[in-house]
């Protein structure tokens, strides 16, 4: 079980593509959420002031309220594809970052609410409530998933596990999470998601909120590039491969040529180049992890293979061909969406609270 | 307590909150695009303001549902990572397949539907509704015929290689016998519950509408009437579902059929105990109303036919798995007066809301009403009741299965994942349990404040064609 099949290397591809469309999507409804109470901040305690920052927080949410939740089934699709495709992959790796996992669940539990109950009453202490669970959630899930997967990457205790043939085991606890270069990858992905949500609100808004989110963009993205381009040197310097040096490359070129296009005030072009940055850092995460699915800082020979964390080559071609039939679909009527959705929001456009309190 | 019974509880607390909101999802989507058609067919305004209202009260209910979910696909690999990785080859598939054919699906289209009233046209907005509705049905069918797999494991085969259980047949493992009677009950199930939502609300405003000589009394009528034969047809099929699955089980999982009556001796005949007091160790029983042969026609299709008793199916099983690491188990019987109670809560449950629905059909024939006290009851019961009897029956469904945590092959408590201690199932289970119970008492409050206003007049939905660009948004966060 050392060489890899075909089938399994398109399935190691697969889940870096359904990673790719997780953190790019969900990357800028994350943004979105932190940025909440940064350009939604009143500017005076002038009822006026205040009042419009609530239009302004309702702006920035309603960009992404109609797309949030199916930007959030693509984590799901790549849990459950991990599942049948790599069962001990997701085994080793659930049970393994339990707690992190768990903070995430909640994290993620949290923002969803937020988003869907903030505007269900007019009351400003509920509102301000959700508002912390929004930009509180996001924050953490953003944090969070950046050291889970930078961990992943960089390498856990991993060993194979003495009372079960065929498993493999985490051999630490959350506080072994948390080392240095995890950490940064958290920091660094809270920065890119930043960038990515200034530059989506400064897409889809119009009115001096589209401004205001472009300049703080252009301000998040260098901070992300710097925050970044360490990261991936430290990842690169332990894992480095080609289609990792590459995907840096290619990543850190699209992140500056994004916020030299928010600079020239090409919104578009600001958060292709974010979204590009985004997929193209995964395509690094993932050139850095394989051949393995999770590498071992217990020596190589502890390390989960994806040979060894593989399903069945029947179960693969099953899930090939369901992916190759339904995610173009999927991609379709998603493309179709944001379509659908594409004019720009601003304050005008929000209506009355609901007549519920 | 140990880290297998935490990881128990974990998974009861996690799944039984989540399956709250799972039935009233699949069944309102389909009565809300029911009502939406009727609306769209008809051009009737009472029907696209009963849509509007229950499509507030759904998304409501949706939004809890939507985030406990993502527990549930996590908690396999975190809380049973050795049933993940033993399983995984034939039980990931199906969850994969949900998500990508079902909650993309539902997800993306409610989106559609709750921000599109005056983006789409009318034709497809309609249709973005049904989409949801056949997100969610496919969501059923995948993730059932994974627990399927759990009851009666099909189409598999052992790989002593690898140490684990391999798909051997795919279709096998979707047309299981199990499956293909769960499936239709579930579903049926969440029509019921759906219906008796519409209707409790409905019957709630019928009977203040009535009383007040409102002027919406018709419109609610409808909506009771909805509801009730919803209710009424969807219980009819729960039952005959019911009855095939009670056969199925009976071959697959006899244990499980025993368990439900506590029939501790393996008889012909054998009755059905309408209520017991007493205990249920097979010695202390005493039944209070008994129907002679009844077990036995649940169980085979006659009344003579034989049910095995719990303590052959134990001495048998003990032979049979006591000496194989992943099968044995001190015992082979499952918690029986769970069993035992569940079994007769869910029906018992099931029968007062057909019950209530038949009882609001009749009254509200022709120009009638309810006005009467008793309906204020009725109208808090109907949506309460068929929830609580989803509850009671995957109780006693996955209780009944215990020991194992597939049927035969896995014990529970070799499925448990090896290396999470107690302390962390502990804390992430406290974390969950105060956020879900903070959550609830928020939604509750939150469904009350939507209930009472009721099905209020609404604006006619805008072209997307005769809308200007600078208008206000009809639906907004």
């Amino acid at each position: 079980m050392t060489d890899l099949s075909a089938l399994q290397l398109v399935w190691f591809i697969l889940i870096a593509v359904l990673w790719i469309g997780y953190l790019t999507l969900e990357g800028f409804d994350f943004g979105v959420g932190m940025l909440l109470p940064i350009l939604g901040r009143a500017k005076t305690t002038d009822p006026t002031d205040i009042a419009d920052a609530e239009r302004r927080k309702r702006v920035m949410l309603n960009t992404i309220g109609p797309v949030w939740d199916g930007n959030e089934v693509w984590v799901l699709t790549a849990g459950g594809a991990t599942f049948a495709a790599f069962p001990q992959w997701y085994a080793t790796l659930f049970s393994g970052f339990y707690l992190a996992l768990a903070l995430i669940l909640v994290a993620l539990i949290l923002r969803g609410m937020g988003l869907d109950y903030r505007h269900k009453v007019n009351d400003d202490t509920w509102r301000k409530r959700w508002d912390l669970a929004i930009t509180g959630g996001s924050f953490l899930a953003a944090l969070l998933w950046g050291v889970g997967l930078t961990n992943i990457v960089y390498g856990t205790p991993i060993k194979p596990n003495p009372a079960v043939a065929g498993d493999y085991i985490f051999d630490g606890t959350l506080l072994t999470l948390l080392g240095p270069v995890p950490l940064l990858g958290g920091l660094t992905f809270v920065a890119l998601f930043l960038t990515h949500g200034a530059f989506f609100i400064a897409l889809k808004t119009d009115g001096p909120i589209r401004h205001e989110a472009r300049a703080l963009g252009i301000r998040a993205g260098l901070v992300s590039a710097v925050l970044a381009v360490a990261l991936l040197l430290l990842i690169g310097l332990k894992h480095g491969s080609l289609v990792f040096w590459i995907g840096t490359a290619v990543a850190a070129v699209a992140l500056l040529a994004g916020i030299a296009m928010a600079a020239k005030a090409r919104e578009g072009w600001a958060f292709i180049g974010t979204f590009a940055a985004i997929a193209f850092a995964v395509v690094a995460y993932f050139g850095a992890l394989f051949p393995n699915a999770m590498p071992s800082t217990l020596g190589d020979a502890n390390s989960l293979t994806l040979a060894a964390a593989s399903s069945t080559p029947t179960t693969l071609t099953i899930m090939t061909w369901a992916a190759a039939i339904f995610t173009p679909i999927v991609l379709v009527y998603t493309g179709w969406t944001y379509w659908v959705f594409r004019k720009r929001l601003a304050v005008h456009h929000i209506p009355e609270p609901v007549a519920i309190h | 307590m140990n880290a297998l019974d935490l990881a128990r509880w974990q998974f009861a607390i996690t799944t039984v909150y989540h399956f709250l909101f799972v039935p009233i999802t699949i069944g309102l989507t389909a009565l809300i695009a029911v009502m939406q058609t009727f609306w769209h067919r008809g051009g009737d305004e009472r029907w696209l303001r009963l849509t509007k209202f229950f499509g507030k009260l759904f998304m409501i209910n949706f939004a809890l549902g939507l985030v406990t979910g993502i527990v549930q696909e996590f908690q396999f690999g975190m809380n049973w990572s050795l049933y993940s990785r033993f399983v995984g080859d034939i039980f990931g598939a199906p969850l994969a397949f949900e998500a990508l054919l079902a909650f993309f699906l539902e997800s993306t289209f409610l989106g559609l539907w709750i921000f599109g009233w005056d983006r789409l046209p009318k034709r497809i907005h309609l249709a973005s509704i049904w989409l949801v509705h056949l997100g969610t049905v496919f969501s059923a069918f995948f993730i059932l015929a994974a627990n399927s797999f759990m009851q009666n494991p099909v189409g598999y085969t052992f790989n002593p290689t690898t140490n684990r259980a391999e798909l051997s047949d795919f279709l096998a493992v979707l047309t299981n016998e199990v499956q293909l009677v769960t499936f239709p009950h579930v579903l049926m199930g969440a029509y019921m519950t759906a219906g008796g939502f519409l209707m409790g609300i409905a019957l709630y405003h019928l009977r203040r509408q009535a009383l007040d000589h409102g002027p919406d009394v018709s419109m609610y009528r409808k909506a009771v009437r909805l509801g009730a034969i919803v209710s009424l047809v969807a219980s009819l099929g729960v039952i005959v579902s019911g009855d095939v699955q009670g056969k199925v089980m009976t071959t697959y999982q006899p244990m499980k059929m025993a368990a439900a009556e506590a029939l501790y001796e393996t008889r012909s005949n054998a009755p059905f105990s309408v209520l017991t007091i007493g205990g249920l160790d097979g010695a202390s029983a005493r039944p209070i109303i008994e129907v002679p042969g009844l077990l036995s026609f649940l169980g085979t299709g006659s009344f003579s036919g034989e049910i095995k008793g719990i303590n052959d199916l134990q001495a048998a099983y003990a032979g049979k798995y006591g000496s194989a690491a992943l099968t044995q188990s001190a015992s082979y019987v499952p918690t029986i007066w769970l069993t035992y109670w569940n079994f007769r809560l869910m029906m018992g449950a099931g029968f007062v809301t057909m019950f209530f629905a038949a009882l609001a059909l009749w009254k509200t024939r022709g120009d009638g009403v309810v006005t009467g006290g008793m309906w204020k009851h009725i109208a808090i019961w109907t949506p309460l009741l068929p929830v609580f009897a989803n509850s009671f029956g995957w109780i006693f469904t996955e209780v009944g299965r215990q020991p194992w945590i597939v049927n035969g092959m896995m014990t529970t408590a070799s499925g448990v994942s090896s290396t999470v201690g107690a302390s962390s199932v502990l804390i992430s289970m406290v974390i969950f349990t105060l956020l879900y119970g903070a959550l609830a008492v928020v939604e509750v409050k939150l469904l009350l404040r939507y209930i009472k206003p009721g099905a209020v007049p609404v604006a006619a939905p805008i072209d997307p064609a005769d809308r200007t660009d600078d208008a206000p948004l009809v639906f907004a966060y």
